[in-house]
């Protein structure tokens, strides 16, 4: 193979194919975008549903046991499907540009993560069409989970366990290529805080993921293989899991929310033409936050009776989380201040998630407050204390991404005017779904409940809500139109199309090569890309001779060993049954799954070399896909 | 192509495993898995230490009553010996002596397998004995799950080493199969870190109740 | 990584040098082996023997961990240069799972 192959123009099933088996990092994080995008449509559908039956009262759109489905696979997949997923298609796209390597350290892992989530989400709602979703809520809890009848939570555990995999494997993925790929003279406390805040939080990936999977395994054997971790009649324990999974659920928001601070982290000095202020502060920060993660995650459980001590020692490392948090919030607002603003899309988001999350987190250290969470606790308090965190704060930062980053991606730029509508829209419905929910929580509604009755004063506050849903779904029906338009348009803007770009993306050209940097860039500070630019130059210094580039062959590989998985979940769950084909099917996806791992340590796979003459010819054509 | 580039003993790297890019990452990136190996481990003792013991009623076998040092002794003196020999088999590695590798790789892999006898015959002897299952009790759950796992780590461990022996029989050791026979080794210790816990927690300690 | 440098000067003498240092370091592991079976039969002993628990868990404890540290450092090489990110995540690892076990050990009912 050489660079030809790349440049020809494919047919259909030839790009098919092409994503199928690609370790591409620039293309995996298409493949991410569109399957997270896809789980964020489906997870919005029910949240609309939600919405729909909650705004008047004694409602029955839909029933009870169908809301519980909507709410729990609504939680599930905005987290695990979308929001993750999410995240994980930019540090694809933008990690290793950032730091300028030419690829991530394990492109076949990478895959692999790719297709173990999707493979995972694609189980987990087939259950939709399979006898009945999970309904035992998103945190699925072991004493309702257990007692839950049907395949629903089975859906769930196995599915939850095939996607986890491919997170695990993405975030020592990440971990790697930060440590080992970096350009010559990207230190550390050079490297742009989007690349931080992927290595805080696939760190924290690496460490919350193995007790979900252990708790994950032990719903499945008490489900489907008869155990009794969580049977009180066997002498197992409930609390176990509800451990488990806040061990792991805690780093999860961060998880998801220091990539989203990473996001806005670059957004914020770009459009504000200003050095990022406090740099080293904000590293700091990053790993403090990821560091208290893991310290507090029995706040969710003060109610469950852990005594007086343990739940002060959780409300003060709660509480303390604060700290860090603040000192960023700051740093971006001196970043702004003084600064030459232009309020591009981006930037519109950027500056509106700050009072947007700072209102999610003051709410947060209200419940930090042990006493206090026992009036707090199940009510819509809660629920609008996580969406303010969740949506004013990684939502915001992935449309703000999707606008951002869109030409690095596709080389072409959405629409400012009609990104300003989605803003207004989404911004408004926002606020107006989830600030009134404080109030129903105060004044008694509890969270998860399937309607309210009429003359609890209820009612006003609960229409609101769902009206504000209604514009954010409009919001989001009219940022699809702007990204099916730009595609069409199809109009290519080249290299550093917002003209202010000041990290090493935004050096080569837009789309990037598939080898990403001809010769790699010699980084001479902080904002390497600006830094050249104030000298005058428009490109980086190589640090390099041209020479020959090596690069990983494609593999289907990924996508066998994800869907032997996947077929062995069938068989998994239907075992329970007595089915006589489950035991069999369970066994041929092991083999499926385990015939190609051997078949991938066996065979030898060297890669191929992208040859000097060639590189010298693709001079400057651009992105060539 | 550089990574089956014949060697010599003078002329092999000092870290084999470390000398390409492609090994660096992979060692680093393995040692990041057992990092999150350590909590997988951890969350299954802590499992166990929640629920040691417990069971539906008191005719259910406990610790005390199971477990007999003999046998256990014999399993730790048999994974530690292997732990040494792999150690080995990575000295010839770094030495590029080839075949004394895989000779001590073969002897590590003959004592994993006398592990893993003696580990069935001590779940069946626990079945037959004592009605103690993976379903009879939380205790039950709890210690097969436990000691389970560590017994697939070591089925997956010999999997790996068998692999990777047969394949590279022929070829002998290469820049590119070197920090995968390191990866394996290390992998093994792992494996052994982990029994060091399990029969101190899980055995020595059960055995005082 | 300082370690990678190899071939300097003359590759003969390289070489010798490199085979006696790790014939040196062999040397030391088969002591370390030997203080890990030696540790082992401690352990056992003290079980057999039937000491007070209150002796013998705190100690037969401190074995393992003693054990586990030659296991990494010596036969993983995790004291060797060029360990430094996977002994940060190693540790950070142990944390995690410290805590995790504390809270089995303290905050669960039963």
């Amino acid at each position: 193979m050489s660079t030809i192959a790349h440049t020809q123009k494919r047919g259909f099933a030839g790009t098919v194919w092409e994503y199928l088996t690609t370790v591409d990092h620039k293309k995996i994080a298409i493949l991410y975008l569109i399957a997270g995008g896809l789980f964020f449509l489906i997870g919005g559908i029910e949240a609309m549903m939600i919405r729909i039956q909650l705004a008047v009262p004694n409602n029955d759109f839909v029933s009870a046991g169908l809301f519980n489905e909507i709410i729990t696979m609504h939680g599930t997949t905005m987290i695990f499907l979308a929001a993750m997923p999410l995240l994980f298609a930019f540090m694809n796209a933008v990690m290793p540009l950032q730091i300028g390597a030419r690829d991530v350290a394990f492109p076949f892992i990478n895959a692999l993560g790719f297709w173990l989530f999707f493979f995972g989400g694609l189980f987990l709602n087939l259950s939709w069409f399979l006898g009945g979703a999970p309904d035992a809520g998103w945190t699925s809890y072991a004493s309702l989970s257990l007692a839950s009848e049907g395949h629903g939570v089975d859906f769930y555990v196995l599915g939850l366990q095939i996607s986890g995999f491919g997170t695990l494997m993405g975030g020592i993925n990440f971990l790697v290529t930060i440590i080992n790929m970096r350009a010559p003279g990207m230190t550390y406390m050079r490297m742009p805080l989007f690349t931080w805040t992927t290595f805080v939080a696939s760190a924290l990936i690496l460490f919350a993921f193995p007790p979900l999977t252990v708790g994950l395994f032990m719903m499945m054997f008490d489900r489907m293989f008869g155990s009794g971790f969580f049977d009180v009649a066997a002498g197992g324990n409930t609390i176990i899991w509800e451990h488990f999974f806040w061990i792991f659920g805690h780093p999860e928001v961060y998880i998801l929310i220091l990539p989203a601070f990473g996001i806005f982290s670059e957004i914020f000095p770009t459009f504000a033409r200003k050095r990022l202020f406090g740099y080293s502060s904000m590293v700091f920060a990053t790993v403090l936050i990821g560091f208290l993660g893991f310290m507090v995650w029995a706040h969710h459980m003060f109610t469950t009776g852990l005594g007086p001590i343990a739940n002060a020692i959780f409300a003060v490392a709660t509480m303390a989380i604060a700290v860090p948090t603040g000192i960023k919030i700051f740093n971006w607002i001196m970043t702004i201040w003084g600064g030459k603003i232009t309020f591009t899309v981006p930037m519109l988001y950027a500056v509106s998630f700050i009072p947007s999350f700072v209102m999610g987190g003051v709410t947060g250290v209200m419940q930090a407050a042990a006493p206090a969470d026992y009036q707090f606790h199940d009510s819509y308090f809660i629920v609008a204390h996580f969406h303010y965190v969740i949506v004013g704060g990684v939502v915001l930062a992935l449309l703000a991404g999707c606008h951002f980053y869109w030409p690095l991606m596709f080389g072409t730029m959405l629409s400012e005017r009609l990104g300003k509508i989605t803003f207004a829209l989404f911004f408004t419905g926002f606020h107006l779904t989830f600030f009134i929910q404080h109030f129903l929580g105060l004044m008694g509604m509890p969270r998860r409940v399937w309607t309210f009755l009429p003359g609890q004063g209820l009612e006003t506050g609960n229409l609101i809500s769902s009206i504000g849903a209604a514009f954010m779904a409009a919001g989001v029906i009219i940022f699809l139109i702007n990204v099916v338009n730009t595609q069409v348009k199809n109009v290519q803007v080249g290299r550093d199309p917002w003209k202010d770009g000041r990290t090493l993306e935004w050096a080569i050209p837009s789309p990037a090569p598939f080898y990403n940097f001809k010769q790699l860039p010699l980084v001479r500070g902080l904002d390497a890309f600006w830094i050249e630019k104030m000298e005058g130059k428009t490109e980086m210094t190589p640090a390099e001779p041209i020479g020959d580039i090596h690069m990983p062959n494609n593999a289907f590989a990924p996508f066998l060993i994800s869907l032997g998985l996947f077929i062995a979940a069938f068989g998994a769950m239907y075992q329970v049954d007595d089915k006589p084909w489950a035991i069999p099917v369970l066994i041929i996806g092991m083999a499926i799954t385990f015939g190609s791992m051997l078949y991938r340590s066996i065979k030898d796979d060297h890669g191929y070399h992208i040859h000097k003459e060639d590189l010298l010819d693709d001079a400057d054509k651009g992105g060539t896909r | 192509m550089a990574a089956e580039e014949k060697f010599s003993p003078q002329t092999w790297p000092v870290s084999p495993e470390q000398a390409t890019l492609e090994g660096k990452n992979k060692f680093l990136g393995f040692w990041f898995f057992l990092g999150g190996e350590t909590v997988l481990f951890a969350s299954l003792f802590a499992t166990y230490l929640a629920l040691k013991d417990s069971v539906p009623s008191p005719d259910h076998a406990l610790a005390k009553d199971l477990f007999e040092l003999p046998l256990v002794f014999l399993m730790t003196m048999l994974l530690l010996t292997s732990s040494l020999t792999s150690v080995f088999a990575m000295y010839h590695m770094k030495n590029y002596n080839f075949k004394k590798m895989q000779t001590w790789l073969f002897i590590t892999v003959v004592l994993g397998l006398a592990f893993l006898a003696c580990e069935i015959y001590e779940f069946n002897h626990y079945y037959h004995e004592f009605g103690h299952t993976f379903t009879s009790s939380a205790f039950g759950s709890a210690f097969y799950m436990l000691v389970g796992f560590h017994g697939g780590h070591v089925v997956f461990g010999l999997a790996w080493i068998i692999a990777l022996m047969i394949r590279n029989a022929k070829r002998g050791l290469n820049l590119y199969n070197a920090p995968k026979f390191y990866l394996a080794s290390l992998y093994w210790h792992f494996i052994d870190v982990v029994w060091v816990f399990i029969f101190t927690v899980v055995y020595l300690m059960g055995m005082v109740g | 990584m300082a370690n990678l440098q190899s071939n300097s000067g003359d590759p003969k003498v390289n070489y010798e040098y490199r085979r006696k240092k790790s014939a040196d370091e062999m040397r030391m592991q088969v002591i370390t082996f030997t203080l890990m079976i030696f540790f082992t039969v401690l352990a056992f002993a003290a079980v057999g023997a039937g000491f007070s628990k209150w002796f013998i868990i705190p100690f037969v404890l401190l074995l393992a961990c003693v054990q586990v540290a030659f296991q990494l450092y010596y036969f993983m090489h995790m004291s060797h240069k060029g360990h430094e990110a996977p002994q940060l995540f190693m540790w950070s690892g142990i944390f995690v799972a410290f805590l995790t076990i504390l809270t089995f050990l303290t905050i669960i009912w039963w």
